[in-house]
């Protein structure tokens, strides 16, 4: 099961936690610095230093929704003057985002013991699903798991031979169809070949499609269907990547993908840029998905387990 | 979903009735409300706050017009300064006095810059050119692979050339060879897609600024992704620092973001967005309409879109074919009702159909209604109907207990279902064989349309 998989690897987790300290430093310095800024306005906290808040949330991409509300709790505290400084309202700024993050829905994978595990990505166009796809059987594999790879792109351009390489990579066998293909039609050998040979995990990677076009996302309900006929309780994972860059739309992503494919978390991808990805407190606040892992580049060792006392902890130091 | 920005200011302006002009004291409320707006839209904070600035020098002093309620005054003032800031001119793209033109295309990792180089490879045959396409991105997997599928798809041509290391020396080598292949074969505009990089990837960026001292390019367009959010202000300017773009291409617009990433692209790199991605297919790329953007940016729908998508997608003449036969009392057949739902869901879904709409006007609680519409209720109707013979697709009247109890077993739904959909199509038929009429004709002729 994902998030138990590097719980036990404790020597690595130093590691793992400095690395993912630095893919958000510039967001941490760049929000602390911008909170300060904001509240050395003036000494007292008023409605102004509030507002500036607001816009300074807005601006590491959390959406005025979840701003409005993180922000309305501190607007009461600082209305009966019971925040007194920055710090402090740095720090109870931190709680109410803990609190957001924490509160996601992460309940342990139920599964059949002795069937494979099927992980189905999803996302829209361009997020990185091949690329993590890659780096998820990257960790498996260290672990000492079987893994099989699902080629059900088939509508992308090259996006098979992307698989590949990145099957060739990590030591994992990919199962495919030609350029076109049904992408059900693959995922029902890859389930069947994955069943008799006892595979751990299977991961399937799904040509990515924009949330709004209703006949692609039904596509997705079929494969579901599919899975469960043969893997009671597949697909078991339902992982939507979404970019780090990625605006208020991740919401709507979140909300659409979630209806029609199940999504059960969430790979924030692209961290290693500047943008902050912020969007994932306030889909977190919506629909209690939580983040399971952040994509740091593109080497097949970046990605690493999302914590969210971690993430709000480097946020905010 | 958020209250639209309309209603919001109409609020904000209650209390200004009976005053003569616009001051900074009655705005103040209403600034607010487009602030947030424009920052819900994913336009940049920085950006949001100067635009608010030149919107505030606008309209202070504004005479209250009694023509506009002061909510659609301030809008007008809005729109008109965000078309601006978008650029009114219509982008058109550059050529070279001495072929080959080069276009350079440059962008973060998963933009859609293949798909968009290929989409150009199509526009610019159209336009009667001969391009020549070439993937210098020998970094991701099968990306090269991936602009020989699309070179294939789009019948253009592409040059190939030997990888061999994955680094910067080959990158150089590679562009060398394809412009040389272009002068050879009579190509008059080279491609050069590239590997998506970070902004901030100083290696990555070293070997576009000398791919631009290369190959001179006479345009370098910045394709991003519409869905962007805060972080558009960054990443352009950074690759608009080195290496000065002349355009943007925003891709995935046929998505329901909001784009205010292109105000802010915009913003901060003086550059005109050339062009927007429209679907993936070769041919969705449009040009840029900043008006267009603008009502959507501002949540107020866009009409214009919406028209354009449904004249697309709907078969005309089979629309008009039974608009005749439905108004001339000809026969509405269940068959008939069968084929327009068909072309509803051709169309998308209704809520994204129905989200291009503002929610203001006639137009108001229909987002909600949205809401409500069961997708899925499509699907069923257009199973019973599947599931009747055509002899009663027809003649509905003949369709009797037996028969509907045979319906609704083959299309898997109840009895009731199928009882509901003959009363509503009896209505339906009802209502169009009156709109036939002369009568009706005359008196819908003497009505106004409400908030039109």
């Amino acid at each position: 099961m994902i998030q138990t998989l590097f719980g036990s690897t404790e020597e690595k987790k130093t590691g793992l936690f400095e690395r993912m300290k630095q893919a958000v430093t510039r967001t941490r310095e760049n929000l602390a610095e911008r909170i300060e800024e904001v509240v050395s306005f003036g000494k007292e906290i008023d409605r102004n230093t509030l507002d500036d808040l607001e816009a300074t949330l807005i601006s590491a991409d959390l959406g005025s929704t979840t701003t409005q509300e993180v922000l309305g709790k501190l607007r009461d505290k600082a209305d009966r003057k019971q925040i007194k400084d920055v710090q402090e309202l740095k720090r109870l700024l931190k709680e109410e985002l803990l609190a957001i993050l924490n509160a996601a829905n992460t309940t342990p994978v139920q599964r059949v013991s002795g069937t494979p595990e099927v992980i189905l990505v999803v996302g829209v166009n361009g997020t990185g699903k091949t690329t993590t796809i890659g780096k998820l059987s990257q960790v498996f594999r260290a672990q000492g798991k079987s893994v099989l790879l699902c080629a059900a792109d088939t509508f992308r351009a090259a996006a098979i031979d992307q698989l590949e390489i990145w099957g060739k990579r990590t030591g994992t066998e990919v199962i495919k169809t030609k350029p076109g293909g049904d992408p059900s039609a693959v995922l029902f050998d890859a389930l069947q070949a994955a069943t008799a040979r006892k595979t751990d995990y299977v991961i399937v990677d799904t040509a990515g499609r924009l949330h709004t076009k209703t006949s692609l996302m039904s596509e997705l309900d079929k494969m579901r269907r599919t899975a469960q006929r043969i893997i009671p309780g597949a697909p078991h994972e339902t992982l939507l990547v979404m970019d780090a860059t990625t605006g208020q739309n991740g919401l709507q992503q979140a909300r659409q993908f979630t209806q029609s494919a199940g999504v059960t978390g969430i790979v924030l991808s692209k961290l290693d840029g500047t943008a902050k990805g912020g969007v994932v407190v306030a889909i977190s606040r919506e629909l209690g998905l939580p983040v399971r892992f952040v994509g740091v580049g593109e080497k097949v060792g970046d990605l690493l387990p999302f914590d969210p006392k971690e993430f709000v902890d480097s946020l905010f130091e | 979903m958020f209250e639209n920005l309309q209603e919001k200011l109409q609020r904000a302006f209650k209390s200004l009735r009976g005053q003569a002009r616009l001051s900074e004291e009655n705005i103040a409320e209403a600034l607010r409300e487009i602030r947030l707006a424009l920052l819900e839209a994913d336009v940049n904070f920085k950006v949001v706050k100067e635009l608010i600035d030149r919107i505030q020098a606008k309209a202070v002093g504004q005479e209250v017009l009694t023509a506009l309620s002061p909510g659609e005054q301030v809008i007008k003032i809005v729109r008109d300064e965000l078309v601006e800031t978008l650029g009114k001119d219509t982008a058109r793209m550059k050529f070279a006095s001495q072929p080959p033109t080069v276009v350079l295309m440059a962008g973060l990792q998963g933009s859609g810059k293949t798909t968009t180089s290929g989409k150009l490879a199509h526009w610019f045959k159209a336009g009667g050119h001969r391009p020549l396409l070439v993937s210098v991105d020998v970094y991701r997997p099968a990306a090269r692979e991936q602009l020989k599928v699309v070179a294939q798809a789009v019948k253009a041509q592409i040059y190939e050339g030997e990888v061999g290391e994955a680094n910067t020396a080959t990158v150089e080598r590679l562009v060398k060879e394809a412009r040389r292949e272009a002068i050879v074969s009579g190509c008059d505009v080279l491609i050069v897609d590239t590997a998506g990089r970070l902004h901030i990837d100083d290696e990555l960026m070293n070997e576009m600024q000398s791919l631009k001292k290369l190959l001179n390019p006479s345009e370098i367009l910045f394709v991003a992704d519409a869905m962007t959010g805060q972080d558009a202000v960054r990443s352009a300017d950074e690759f608009h620092k080195k290496l000065s773009l002349t355009g943007v291409v925003l891709t995935k617009m046929d998505g329901d973001a909001r784009g205010g990433a292109a105000l802010s692209i915009r913003q901060v790199t003086g550059q005109p967005i050339k062009f927007i991605g429209v679907g993936e297919k070769y041919d969705a790329l449009e040009p840029f309409h900043p008006d267009r953007i603008v009502s959507r940016i501002l949540g107020m729908g866009d009409i214009l879109s919406l028209i354009e998508r449904a004249e697309s997608q709907i078969d005309k003449k089979k629309a008009e074919e039974m608009a005749t036969k439905a108004l001339t009392g000809a026969g509405f057949s269940l068959e008939d009702f069968r084929d327009q739902l068909r072309q509803v869901k051709k169309m998308g879904s209704m809520k994204s159909l129905i989200g291009m709409l503002p929610s203001i006007g006639p137009f108001s609680g229909l987002q909600k209604a949205a809401d409500n519409v069961d997708e899925k209720q499509i699907n069923r109707v257009e199973a019973i109907i599947n599931s009747m013979t055509m002899h009663e697709r027809n003649h509905h009247e003949v369709i009797n207990g037996s028969r509907r109890k045979r319906i609704s077993r083959g299309s898997g739904t109840t009895v009731q279902e199928v009882n509901n959909l003959l009363r509503q199509y009896a209505q339906m038929k009802k209502m169009f064989k009156q709109m036939g009429k002369p009568s009706f004709a005359r008196r819908m002729a003497g009505m106004k349309l409400p908030g039109m």
